[in-house]
Parts: structure tokens; C-alpha cells; sequence
């Protein structure tokens, strides 16, 4: 019986490692044809096109860079095509190297490891700030600092220093003060544009009388909510007391905060204001918050979502027309003035090569930025990118807006916390935000919440 | 290990002088061959374990000797107790359920013609990897019946014994003739009188959520020998309300609303709405007030909230199951196979029932191996990390916590490697004993 038995077995084994051969056979060989056709694809792309361009960049054969970016999906994808453009002009080999938020900690693992990227998209000053401090930064060369200041504007210039010295390129901005609506829902419910907070009350309300629900809130991520938080209070306090809190000078206890939490809650707390209800609210991450929004005809989930202009991505993911069935009008005023709050990513050398600095240059320059842009879902902090770049009339008014402020917009306050109480899953102001969602009533107590893991996160 | 042992105890008297004179070459040549492999498992096992212990007393930035301070922050960090307590209700009930099924299904599908093709199917998640297992249960749990199976057969069960509404979001509008009423509904805040038509305006309910036998609403005559009145969705697509808490040309009545006519407390009378939203209550009902009652405003039910804070590691755990019960029934189903058939046999023929056979006979029998499975499926309970990281939302991934998710989050996201390093050591006590179980059972099995 044993005999028998170990007989069958080897001979299984035997075709199993059989067809495991097979199959990696097969693998390889597909394999092959892939590079293949990569190569040519390449080669191809290399002698086709002639552009006549304003950033000289050198010649690069032979030399290979790596970018660590945590962009995923068609941002990555689109991303790709402004690098594959920078191989075609010097002649360098560029790879992406996907990174995990928070990069710095990625970026922690690979320097210990010995090796770094050369360049790394980090998308907080704060990260710089570190990333200098860790002496992994180093400092832009001329060329990359003069394309820089012919297309920045002062503040954007700004952000990217530390101690008066150039590090960062901001490549990627981000708008984070719109509200996206369905246009269908609107008409429908004969609602206009809020421009103040009591409007978008009064707007909501009448959409919700319609017999939709006003708002979609990805709550499974903890930034769509300190973004929220993040554009009432700085229209509410005032710019001084945003740079104070983003500092921690002033305690999360303070007035000003409880005056934005008891703001917030008038739509968070509201009964149906929030689609799904708190609880479906903080299981909805933030691509299907805005694909909720924009799908179902004239009975969508939500009438209203609140986000930055990257959510173009998802809207058009959700086959949805931006300009025509989606639409924005800029975060209400719900103080003085209209809050701008701005998110942005800045590339910044960790190894420092003539290739590394051409890169830099070429990120800085309104072309890579317009090849972007043409994509869609990119907004550029690079003045001199034309405006016509931009796909449609939604993105060209946010894009000018962005231009416009020129240096008045804030950094986006999370960004410039510290990763363990700003930027983790479940855990400090994201948690925190959270669980207000879920019971909006407790404002003590989620002020109490935010300041101790503050004060822990600070460490003052 | 028993060959060499019968070799040792069969030729002693030559022993003493070939060994003294080989033995330094010997162990020369042990060395050698050993060296390989002890150089890979002190690069790749000693040394990395050496330093996470090393590590875990230092702080933050790893310059400064911390001493205890990591194992203190271990104990009363928050997030590391709810990641301990659900370690633990994960090592109870994971193990135990996956072998219980697995016994189950082990001993059924022995007995069943397509036995074979059975174990096949329950065995089949295992050849998928924990982070696609993580996707499917994460659409699984979806809150959304219309994503998640799970909630989409919940919300299908109950909706058949129970009916949700047709006017789950209708509300009054401004300067609504209504108010809430006390115990939910909503109430008139002026009595009725005969002779006077009453308006019910509500809003809220979009014009394609309504009933189909919705028929556009009507002015209710005036009747001077009863209550008569209309209730309608007072809002005009694209036009807002219109006439306030008038009737405009397209909207549409509330089919069959409920409405009790209300004196000191008591229903007096009650009616449902025509189709055009037209109601006639009888002459009882003078001087009361009309109540519309809670019935007609039900939300739809909107299933179990699997993914949240209370009911997320029980989903999670049930996720794991599915994937490992099909291990521990194969490898069931193998210790199953070598059971003596005569005994079970001697047992039947002795009058033993099925039930007994299996309770007295059967699981005696396979316990080494239900022991084997529970405890290897505890250590890999211990480091589940993929399951919880992957189906919990951000908003509960705290309650679900684990230790080596808080491993995790502590070193790569919240830059704080002594901890990570503690939480490491800490989890490695934790599997030592476990360990130890099962080497020494594994020796003992060698012996025999």
C-alpha cells in the first residue's frame, strides 16, 4: 500500500514539475517579447519627434536615474510620459521607483540600504525640512535654480528652501480648496454656486429637499477630513492663527478650533447631510467618494464632494465629463476671505550627478509641466505653463486661480505636521477627524483628542 | 536519528580507538559542512534578531541607550493593547475554528462520492495569496448591498420579512404647516376642522424614488362633512419648491402615506393617501391634529456594519478561515487516511453509533494531528499582518489592530524603530513557547 502509494507521488511530482517548466517557459519567453517590443517602441518614439524647446538639457547617454514618487495609477502613468520625454532629449535612462507613503520613511530605508533614488517627490516642506536636516538633500545647481526662478513665483521659490538655500522644485501642485458637484443634481434641485458658508447651507438643504444627499465624505482616509477642517479654518481664524496651529503654537483647545469643529459639524452632524451616514462615510475611501457622486444618473449618492483638482482623475474614471456633468465653485468663505489651501510635490536631488541636476532642470521647466497638463488630473505651480495646456474650462479655472494667488495660498497644515500625528492611517488628527465624523456633538472631547496627540506628536 | 542510534548500541568494542584517532578530523570536516548553512542563518536568522533586540533599547533615532523605555511605551500605548487584545482572540479562535472545520470537512467528504472534487474546491483559496484574499473580503464587507455580497444577503433576508418604506427621506420643508412629532413622524402644528382643506407638504424624495402608482397631486375640494386635505412631494425639478406649500402643475402626490387624525393621545381616525395625494378622513376627526406616522419614514435597512470598530476582527478572522480551514482539512484528511480502518470497524461492530465512532475512536486517533494543525496555524496566526492591513478602512484599521500591523505602522510610518523592534521581541516571546511545542511534539513523533 506505502509502495504503491509513493509511486503515484513521485510520478505526480514529476508531471507537476512538468508543467511548472511549462509554464515558465512560457513566462520567459512572453517575457522576451515584451522587452522586445518596448525597445522598439522606444527607438521608434527617439527618431520621431523634433521639438524646439527653451531648456537646454545635456547629453546623457549611458547614465541612468531613479525617481521614487508615490504617485500610483494615471498619475504614475502620465508621469512616466514627462521622464520618457527627458530620455528621448539627453539620452539617460530614468526609472520610476514606486514609494510608499510616507516617502521619507521609504526614503529612510533606501539610504540606510545605500541607495537612494536619485531624485525623490517629496510632498511636504516639512519632508525637505527633514530630509535636509538627515543630510540626504542636496542643494540645486545653477541651472536647475535659474529655470526655477524664470517660471516660479516668489512663494512657490520659498517652500522649497531651507536655510536660504534651494532644494525643492515644486512640480505638482495641488488645489485644495473646490467643491465638486453634479451639475445634473443642481439643475435638477435648482441650486446655484455658494460663494459663503451660509449659502452652501442653504444650497445643501435645497438639494437635499430635491431628495439627494448633499455631500460625499471619504471618510476611510483621514486626509479628505483634515482637509475639510483644513479650508474652514483658515478662512474662519485667519491665516496667522494657520501658521500658529500648523506649528503647534497655539493648542488644538484653543477657541478658534472649537469654532471650526461646531462650523464642520453643521454639515458633518447634520441627519442625511452625508451620504451613507457616518458609518458608510467612514467606509468610503476617497476614489469611490467621488465615483458616488458622479455616477447614477439623475439619483447619485451624493450631490456635492469636497476635494482637491486631483479628483478629476477619478471623475473621469467615473465616466463623467469635467466641466459638463462635473463641476466646481471654490470653497466658501466661510470667514473673511476664501481659503487657499495648497498641497504640492517637489522633486528634490538625493544624489547628486550632472544627470540628477538635468532632471531637475527639465522638472522645472513649462514643458515637462505641459506635457503633464495635457494629460489631465496635473495642476502646475510653473507660471509661464500656458494656460491652454489644461484639457478643459474646469481645470483652466482652477489652474489660474492656483497662478493667481500668487503667494497667498497655505500649505496644507497636515503636510506640515509631524507624519505621526498628520499623515497615519488611524492614528492623530486622522483618527481624530474621524471619529468626529462619527459623533460630530463631542467637540471637547476631540479637541482633547487632537491636542494630546499633538503635544505627543511635537513633542512640546 | 533511530539508524545511527542502532548502529552506535551494535558495535561498541571497536569504538574507543577509531574514535579518539578520527576525531579531530572529524569534527574538522562537521565544521565544514555545517559552516554554509550556519553562515546563512546567522546573516539571515541570528543577526537580524540579535539586532532587532539590541535595537529595542535604543530610542528614536537609535544614539541614545533607552533602556526599558520601549517595553514601558509597550504596555501603555493604547494601540499596542488593542493590538494585543485581538492577537489574543485571534490565536483562541482562529486555530480552533479552521481545525474544527477542517476535521469536519476532513471526515464528511471521506464518506461522500465527490469527495475529492469537495476538497478541491474548500482547498483552493489557499493557492491564493493573503493580499488578494484581503481584496475580495474587502468588496465581500462592502457597506453597500449593491458591492457587498455579505450585506447584499442580509439586507436580502430581512427586507423580505421586513418592508422599509417609500418615504425613507421625505421631510417638511420651510414654513412647513409640520413639525416633528414626539416619538418620530411628523405632526400638523394646527388642529383640522371640517370644511377646510389641510395641506401636507413634505420634500426629500426625488421624483424617481416615488411609488409608481404616483399620480400627479391634487388641490383636495373642500368637503363640508369630513376632514379632507393633500399630501405631496412640494418640489419641482428644476424649479425648487415653486408655490410654497402649493400644489404646482408636475408634482407628484404622496402615494398611500399614512396619516391618523390625533385627539389628546389618541388615533381617532386614520387614512391612506390616494395616488394623487388626496386623503378624506371622517367627521371624527374635527379638531384633531394629523400625525404622520414613523412607519411611513423607515430608512431602508442597510445591513451589518461588518468593517466596523465592533464587528472587524470577527470579519476579518472569518476571511482567514475561509482561506486556511481547506490546510488544516487536507492535512486532516492525510492523518485521516492512516487511521487504522479495523479499529473503526471493531467499534461498529461492538454497537458504537456514528456520533460515538467519531467522538471515541476517530478524534483520539487524529489528535497529534489536530494538534499539529492548531499549533502551526497559531504561528501563523501570531505574524497575520496582510488580512488586517488590507480589509480594514483606515476609519477602524486601530480596532482591528494587530501586533504585527502595529509593528508595522510604528517603524515605517511613524518613524519610531525602538518600539517596532520591542513589539518584535515581544512577538517572538509570544511565538517561542508555541515553538517549543511543537519541536518537542515533532522529536517525540521522530522517537517513535
Amino acid at each position: 500500500m506505502r509502495s504503491t502509494s509513493s509511486r503515484n507521488r513521485t510520478s505526480r511530482a514529476a508531471r507537476a514539475a512538468a508543467a511548472v517548466l511549462a509554464g515558465a517557459l512560457a513566462v520567459s519567453l512572453t517575457a522576451c517579447g515584451g522587452d522586445d517590443d518596448n525597445g522598439s517602441g522606444n527607438e521608434q518614439g527617439g527618431t520621431g519627434q523634433e521639438t524646439g524647446s527653451t531648456v537646454t538639457l545635456p547629453k546623457l547617454n549611458g547614465e541612468s536615474l531613479e525617481v521614487a514618487a508615490v504617485w500610483t495609477g494615471a498619475e504614475q502613468a502620465n508621469f512616466k510620459k514627462v521622464l520618457a520625454e527627458f530620455e528621448k532629449r539627453t539620452g539617460a535612462k530614468v526609472t520610476f521607483v514606486p514609494a510608499q507613503d510616507p516617502i521619507i520613511n521609504f526614503l529612510g530605508s533606501k539610504v540606510a540600504g545605500g541607495q537612494p533614488p536619485d531624485i525623490a517627490m517629496l510632498p511636504q516642506p516639512g519632508a525637505i525640512k527633514q530630509a535636509v536636516e538627515k543630510k540626504w538633500a542636496k542643494p540645486l545647481g545653477a541651472d536647475a535654480i535659474k529655470e526655477l526662478q524664470e517660471n516660479y513665483s516668489q512663494g512657490w521659490q520659498n517652500i522649497g528652501k531651507v536655510d536660504d538655500k534651494q532644494y525643492g522644485v515644486y512640480y505638482k501642485a495641488a488645489n485644495k480648496s473646490l467643491i465638486w458637484y453634479n451639475n445634473q443634481v443642481f439643475e435638477n434641485a435648482g441650486a446655484s454656486e455658494p460663494k459663503t458658508w451660509d449659502e452652501l447651507l442653504t444650497t445643501a438643504q435645497t438639494v437635499y429637499d430635491s431628495g439627494v444627499t448633499p455631500f460625499s465624505v471619504g471618510g476611510a482616509e483621514g486626509w479628505t477630513l483634515t482637509d475639510w477642517f483644513e479650508n474652514v479654518y483658515l478662512s474662519q481664524a485667519g491665516p496667522e492663527k494657520y501658521d500658529q496651529l500648523a506649528k503647534h503654537e497655539i493648542k488644538w483647545t484653543d477657541p478658534s478650533v472649537k469654532d471650526a469643529l461646531t462650523t464642520l459639524a453643521q454639515v458633518w452632524g447634520k441627519k442625511d447631510y452625508v451620504a451613507g451616514g457616518a458609518t458608510g462615510a467612514l467606509q468610503t475611501d476617497f476614489p469611490a467618494s467621488v465615483t458616488q457622486t458622479f455616477t447614477g444618473g439623475d439619483q447619485p449618492k451624493a450631490a456635492m464632494v469636497y476635494e482637491g483638482d486631483f479628483a478629476q482623475v477619478n471623475i473621469t474614471q467615473a465616466k463623467a465629463e469635467v466641466g459638463t456633468d462635473a463641476k466646481v465653485f471654490p470653497f466658501p468663505t466661510v470667514g473673511d476671505t476664501a481659503p487657499v489651501v495648497s498641497g504640492g510635490d517637489a522633486a528634490v536631488i538625493l544624489q547628486d550627478s550632472k544627470a540628477a541636476q538635468a532632471l531637475a532642470t527639465w522638472l522645472a521647466s513649462p514643458e515637462a509641466a505641459t506635457i503633464q497638463a495635457k494629460l489631465g488630473g496635473y495642476l502646475s505651480p510653473n507660471k509661464n505653463v500656458d494656460n491652454s495646456a489644461y484639457p478643459n474650462d474646469v481645470q483652466r479655472k482652477i489652474a489660474k486661480a492656483l497662478i493667481d494667488s500668487g503667494d497667498d495660498f497655505r500649505f496644507d497644515m497636515s503636510d506640515q505636521a509631524p507624519q505621526a500625528f498628520g499623515g497615519t492611517p488611524g492614528k492623530g488628527e486622522w483618527k481624530a477627524l474621524q471619529d468626529f465624523l462619527k459623533n460630530p456633538s463631542d467637540i471637547a472631547g476631540t479637541q482633547a483628542k487632537l491636542e494630546a496627540d499633538a503635544a505627543a506628536a511635537y513633542g512640546n | 536519528m533511530a539508524s545511527t542510534q542502532a548502529a552506535g548500541g551494535g558495535a561498541p568494542p571497536a569504538a574507543p580507538k577509531s574514535r579518539r584517532s578520527v576525531t579531530g578530523t572529524r569534527r574538522a570536516v562537521a565544521a565544514l559542512f555545517l559552516l554554509p548553512a550556519l553562515v546563512l542563518l546567522g546573516a539571515l536568522v541570528v543577526y537580524p534578531i540579535g539586532y532587532s533586540v539590541i535595537r529595542s533599547f535604543y530610542d528614536q533615532s537609535g544614539d541614545g541607550f533607552a533602556g526599558f523605555d520601549n517595553y514601558q511605551a509597550l504596555f501603555t500605548d493604547d494601540g499596542i493593547r488593542t493590538a494585543l487584545k485581538n492577537n489574543v482572540i485571534w490565536v483562541v479562535f482562529a486555530p480552533t475554528v479552521a481545525t474544527a472545520l477542517g476535521l469536519i470537512f476532513a471526515v464528511l467528504t471521506e464518506r461522500v462520492r465527490w469527495g475529492t472534487a469537495f476538497k478541491l474546491v474548500v482547498f483552493m483559496p489557499m493557492a491564493i495569496s493573503m493580499l488578494a484574499a484581503g481584496i475580495i473580503f474587502r468588496l465581500v464587507y462592502d457597506q453597500d448591498p449593491d458591492k457587498g455580497v455579505a450585506n447584499a444577503v442580509w439586507v436580502g433576508v430581512h427586507d423580505t420579512f421586513a418592508q422599509s418604506s417609500a418615504f425613507p427621506k421625505a421631510h417638511p420643508g420651510r414654513e412647513s404647516p409640520l413639525e416633528a412629532a414626539p416619538g418620530g413622524g411628523f405632526i400638523t402644528k394646527a388642529t383640522v376642522s371640517a370644511g377646510t382643506p389641510v395641506t401636507l407638504p413634505l420634500v426629500g424624495v426625488a421624483p424617481d424614488q416615488m411609488p409608481d402608482d404616483a399620480k400627479r397631486a391634487v388641490q383636495a375640494k373642500a368637503d363640508p362633512d369630513g376632514i379632507t386635505g393633500t399630501t405631496w412631494q412640494d418640489f419641482t425639478r428644476g424649479k425648487g419648491v415653486g408655490t410654497l406649500g402649493g400644489v404646482d402643475a408636475s408634482e407628484l402626490g404622496y402615494a398611500g402615506l399614512r396619516i391618523e387624525a390625533v385627539k389628546d393621545g389618541k388615533v381617532v381616525a386614520s387614512t391612506n393617501a390616494a395616488d394623487d395625494g388626496t386623503f378624506t378622513l371622517p367627521a371624527a376627526a374635527e379638531g384633531a391634529q394629523l400625525r404622520l406616522p414613523p412607519d411611513n419614514f423607515k430608512e431602508p435597512y442597510n445591513g451589518v456594519d461588518w468593517l466596523g470598530p465592533s464587528l472587524v476582527t470577527p470579519s476579518i478572522i472569518v476571511s482567514y478561515i475561509w482561506m486556511w480551514a481547506g490546510f488544516a482539512m487536507v492535512l486532516i484528511a492525510a492523518g485521516l487516511a492512516g487511521i487504522p480502518r479495523d479499529l473503526l470497524e471493531a467499534a461498529r461492530v461492538d454497537g458504537a453509533g456514528e456520533w460515538q465512532v467519531f467522538r471515541r475512536v476517530t478524534v483520539p486517533l487524529l489528535a497529534p494531528v489536530l494538534a499539529v494543525v492548531t499549533v502551526t496555524l497559531m504561528i501563523n496566526v501570531l505574524k497575520v499582518f496582510d488580512l488586517v492591513f488590507i480589509i480594514a478602512p483606515g476609519s477602524s484599521q486601530d480596532d482591528a489592530n494587530v501586533l504585527a500591523l502595529e509593528l508595522y505602522r510604528k517603524g515605517f510610518s511613524e518613524d519610531q524603530p525602538g518600539i517596532a523592534s520591542a513589539i518584535a521581541v515581544f512577538l517572538l516571546l509570544l511565538v517561542i513557547p508555541v515553538m517549543w511545542f511543537n519541536v518537542r511534539r515533532l522529536r517525540r513523533e521522530v522517537r517513535r
